[in-house]
């Protein structure tokens, strides 16, 4: 059955379409907080951050706000409107908006929030464009509208099986009344939505076409790279750029916040110019601190009292009662980002303008520091977004944006700052290192009577280390999880599902032991544990039917994981084989997952397999560890990710579910390294709860 | 400084820069090609890969100094019109996410497929294993490389 949807004019602007533009229509898709927390669908004041263009030739443009890294919204936030359109794909076209607060609200892409979040709002505008169009061709034939289609572009006059082109409709169509109400298609006469279409730009990504931030051009623009204090916190003391200086292709040397920065005619002078620097630092605060009193601190602090995130029942009486109680501490490292494409960002501060071109995912961010190093009006910052090469939270940051715009600013002129592998690892804003205490309690039954997780970490932000763990859905009795905090001052961030990333390899490895001590199948265990979900089970149940879960072939070693977030629920099956060597290889992973409607089903598994690799890269080799306060990895031999021949078999599948669609990008990554942990000690006994997993010591233990 | 000659997709070219560059820059900075990426600038991701004579050599740690008389091509010249075998697997299989290591994932396999022109499994996974993707394509790399030999895209 079709809907029909009531419009908020507010939400609509209709452009005039005097010189032939076409029609053209704005709209507003809802704003939303960071980390994927929606704030109520009404929206204050007219602020279309989505418009609409379709010309006289039929070419559909969409202009979005959002940002384009690699988890192809740029081709399933236009299916949504096209499907509502009845557009032509072949004809839809995609712009990325620049900052604009005013015309567009919140810009931010993150907690895989653009689908889920804009869904109604995009086929509701396709749907009033669509209708407009229709009104037009029935102003044209002079019959009423019900006796006219859309389709593929088109209008077609039942009656006389006349076809009107939409780029033939767009003058006559703006100047329809925008309606007041309008059908929504029936989702399953959905002819574009679920389908898995190819990626729009898809030919600028293997002809080297695509212009990223680091490929950024203009005229006289100069290139600079910082020198940056190695200790993080530190600042520079003096320096001498004498040598630099005489170094042909030199520009400028100047002083910025976060180091000295030397602005040549190119990279490669800019980088030897930086070498022949002669610096002398002031390390701070940090110059000791290394990861061994980082981890002595947290896990001090878990024995302080800690601020209450959840309690329901009472875990203390229900740990006395029981008759079988264990408890178990977990640890993870810190992590960087580290997408393919360093930091960079273009600026150019001149007349009274400030002009920012940054691969970012907070554009507003970029456009509050450009504000605050020059000073000027916020209208005189303009704030462009390039496309990203990977992103993974680290663009949230800001850090690149101000060192590109106080270079320009000091020298006036344009510069791009980009920064080395080296510095990019060893100055990133990291997901924070964190200690957990987990106990648990056994009822007769062998199921949990109370669950008690304090987590312990560095602050100041609490969701960077709590998320995911007092969420935990597991249907227990008795819950208390609370967190404590301790000052340690390495800059942090939200890095591909923020902290759910921790606490889901504390909450399935931990529920997996408590299946174990109860002498119960994990899967089945957990399977009971979330009866009161019913969408839960599903995804479990798909995941263990899929992956033959218990009927491995001998040699053969599972663990299972479930963990829901950003409003999907992802379970992934890990299944380990031994090798020849009679060492552990990962053979297959298979991830089941519950988005709601899979608006790009590829889509949807190129994130999970995504997912599922940088979830396993961080099992296997991710962490930043600390000496002297230096970040002790400086390039891929030492922060390694995962290559192709490690790479697993992965098999992914999608709950086929009549729901809104939710988050795809990050969902899959919490509940691979518990997963793997899990089959790990399947496979050999023993428990891994600390992270990295140390694979070779591994071997060792068969 | 040194003045230096290069043919770069089938075009000469003069650049006056110091002999040491290493080539991504020059081609990047002198001769706006920013097809071929900088990603580690030590040899340990192949974002950079271009092709010398049709081999596959990283050029961030490649001075120019050293190209010689040798005709280099990247991702820019391997087709004028996206009719390259691998790309079209690359788009069919949909292949790119951020999509800012794939110029160096198709070069790499371009000098494969050049050498080998059916390879197994385990020849892909030896020669591609050395170029990394942050964003997890992995799996679809290999696919493409064996659809791009097995006659490609029809
Ligand atoms: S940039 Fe040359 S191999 Fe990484
Ligand atoms: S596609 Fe993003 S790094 Fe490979």
């Amino acid at each position: 059955m079709s809907s029909t949807t009531a419009i908020n004019r507010r939400d609509f602007l209709k452009l005039s379409t005097s010189a032939g533009i076409g029609l053209v229509l704005g709209f507003c898709l809802p704003t939303k907080k960071l980390y994927g927390i929606d704030s109520p669908e009404a929206v204050e004041s007219f602020a279309p951050n989505v418009w609409l263009a379709i010309d006289r030739s039929g070419t559909v443009t969409i202009t979005f706000s959002r940002c384009e890294m690699g988890q192809k919204i740029w081709t399933s936030l236009p299916m949504i409107v096209a499907e509502e359109l009845e557009a032509d794909w072949s004809k839809v076209r995609i712009k990325q908006g620049d900052f604009n607060r005013a015309a567009y609200g919140s810009q931010t892409t993150g907690g895989s929030a653009s689908v889920r979040t804009s869904y109604n709002r995009l086929r509701r505008a396709g749907a009033v464009a669509r209708e407009m169009l229709i009104s037009a061709a029935a102003q044209t034939w002079k019959v009423p509208v019900n006796r006219c289609r859309a389709e593929n572009g088109t209008v077609i006059n039942l009656d006389t099986k006349q076809k009107l082109k939409y780029g033939e409709l767009t003058e006559l169509a703006a100047q329809q009344p925008i309606p007041d109400e309008v059908p929504l298609k029936d989702p399953k006469d959905f002819k574009i939505i679920g389908q898995s279409l190819k990626s729009l730009n898809a030919d600028l990504r293997v002809n080297g076409k695509a212009v990223f931030g680091l490929d950024f051009k203009l005229p006289g623009l100069l290139t600079a790279v910082i020198a940056r204090c190695p200790v993080i916190g530190g600042k520079v003391a003096n320096f001498d750029d004498s040598i630099t200086k005489t170094i042909p292709g030199v520009r400028h040397v100047v002083e910025v916040t976060n180091g000295v920065a030397v602005v040549a005619d190119d990279t490669w002078t800019a980088i030897k110019g930086r070498k022949a620097l002669k610096i002398t630092w002031d390390e701070g605060p940090n110059a000791n601190l290394s990861s061994e009193i980082i981890s002595e601190t947290l896990k001090n602090a878990v024995e302080k009292p800690g601020t209450v995130l959840r309690d329901d029942g009472n875990v203390e009486k229900a740990e006395k009662e029981s008759r079988k109680k264990i408890t178990a501490d977990f640890e993870v490292p810190y992590l960087d980002h580290a997408p393919m494409e360093p930091m960079n960002c273009t600026a150019y501060v001149h007349e009274n303008t400030c002009e920012i071109w940054a691969p970012t995912q907070r554009p507003s961010r970029a456009h509050r520091i450009g504000t605050q190093v020059t000073g000027l009006d916020a209208k005189n910052v303009i704030v462009h977004i390039l496309p990203m090469g990977g992103a993974f939270g680290r663009r949230l940051q800001y850090d690149y944006v101000r060192d590109a715009v106080e270079v320009s600013n000091l020298i006036k002129a344009p510069v791009k700052v980009l920064r080395t592998r080296d510095e990019d690892i060893q100055h990133g804003t990291y997901r924070p290192a964190t200690y957990h205490r987990v106990s648990g309690s056994l009822d007769k039954n062998g199921y949990p009577l109370s669950w008690n997780h304090r987590v312990s970490g560095p602050g100041p932000y609490p969701g960077l280390i709590t998320g995911g763990a007092d969420t935990l859905a597991y249907d227990i009795p008795n819950i208390h999880v609370d967190y404590v905090m301790s000052d340690i001052s390495i800059p942090t961030g939200a890095w591909r599902s923020v902290a759910n990333t921790q606490n889901a390899f504390v909450n399935e490895c931990f529920i997996d032991e408590l299946a174990v001590a109860a002498g119960k199948d994990p899967y089945l265990y957990r399977r009971k544990l979330l009866e009161i979900y019913p969408r839960m089970v599903k995804v479990l149940d798909l995941v263990a039917e899929k992956a033959h879960w218990g009927n491995q072939p001998k040699g053969h070693f599972q663990g299972i994981a479930i963990h829901p977030s950003f409003h999907s629920r992802a379970a992934i099956v890990v299944e380990l084989n031994t090798d020849k060597r009679g060492g552990l290889n990962i053979h297959k992973v298979v991830c089941a997952i519950d988005c709601g409607l899979a608006i790009n089903p590829d889509g949807v598994k190129a994130q999970l397999e995504g997912g599922i690799i940088l979830a396993l890269t961080a099992a296997l080799y991710g962490a930043i560890t600390l000496k002297n306060g230096r970040v002790q990895q400086s390039n891929f031999h030492n922060y390694k990710l995962l290559t192709m021949r490690e790479t697993p078999l992965l098999e992914t599948y999608i709950v086929d579910i009549d729901e809104p669609p939710t988050g795809v990008g990050e969902p899959p990554v919490p509940p691979t390294p518990p997963a793997l942990a899990n089959a790990i000690f399947a496979a050999t006994g023993k428990r891994i709860r600390t992270l990295p997993v140390d694979i070779k010591k591994l071997r060792r233990y068969r | 400084m040194a003045k230096i000659n290069l043919t770069v997709n089938d075009k000469n070219y003069t650049v006056d820069v110091d002999p040491k560059t290493p080539l991504l820059w020059v081609l990047r900075d002198n001769l706006g090609l920013t097809g071929t990426k900088y990603s580690c600038g030590k040899a340990l991701c192949g974002a950079c890969t271009v092709h010398l004579d049709g081999k596959a050599v990283r050029s961030c740690t490649f001075p120019v100094s050293a190209v010689g008389s040798a005709s280099i091509t990247t991702i820019e010249g391997l087709s004028s019109d996206l009719k390259h075998p691998l790309q079209k697997a690359w788009i069919q299989e949909e292949v790119s996410q951020c999509g800012y290591c794939q110029p160096g994932q198709i070069m790499t396999a371009a000098a494969l497929l050049a050498n080998k022109p059916n390879p197994s499994d385990e020849d892909i996974d030896e020669t591609m294993s050395s170029v990394l993707c942050r964003c997890g394509t992995y799996q679809r790399i290999r696919r493409a490389i064996h659809v791009a030999a097995e006659g490609g895209v029809r």
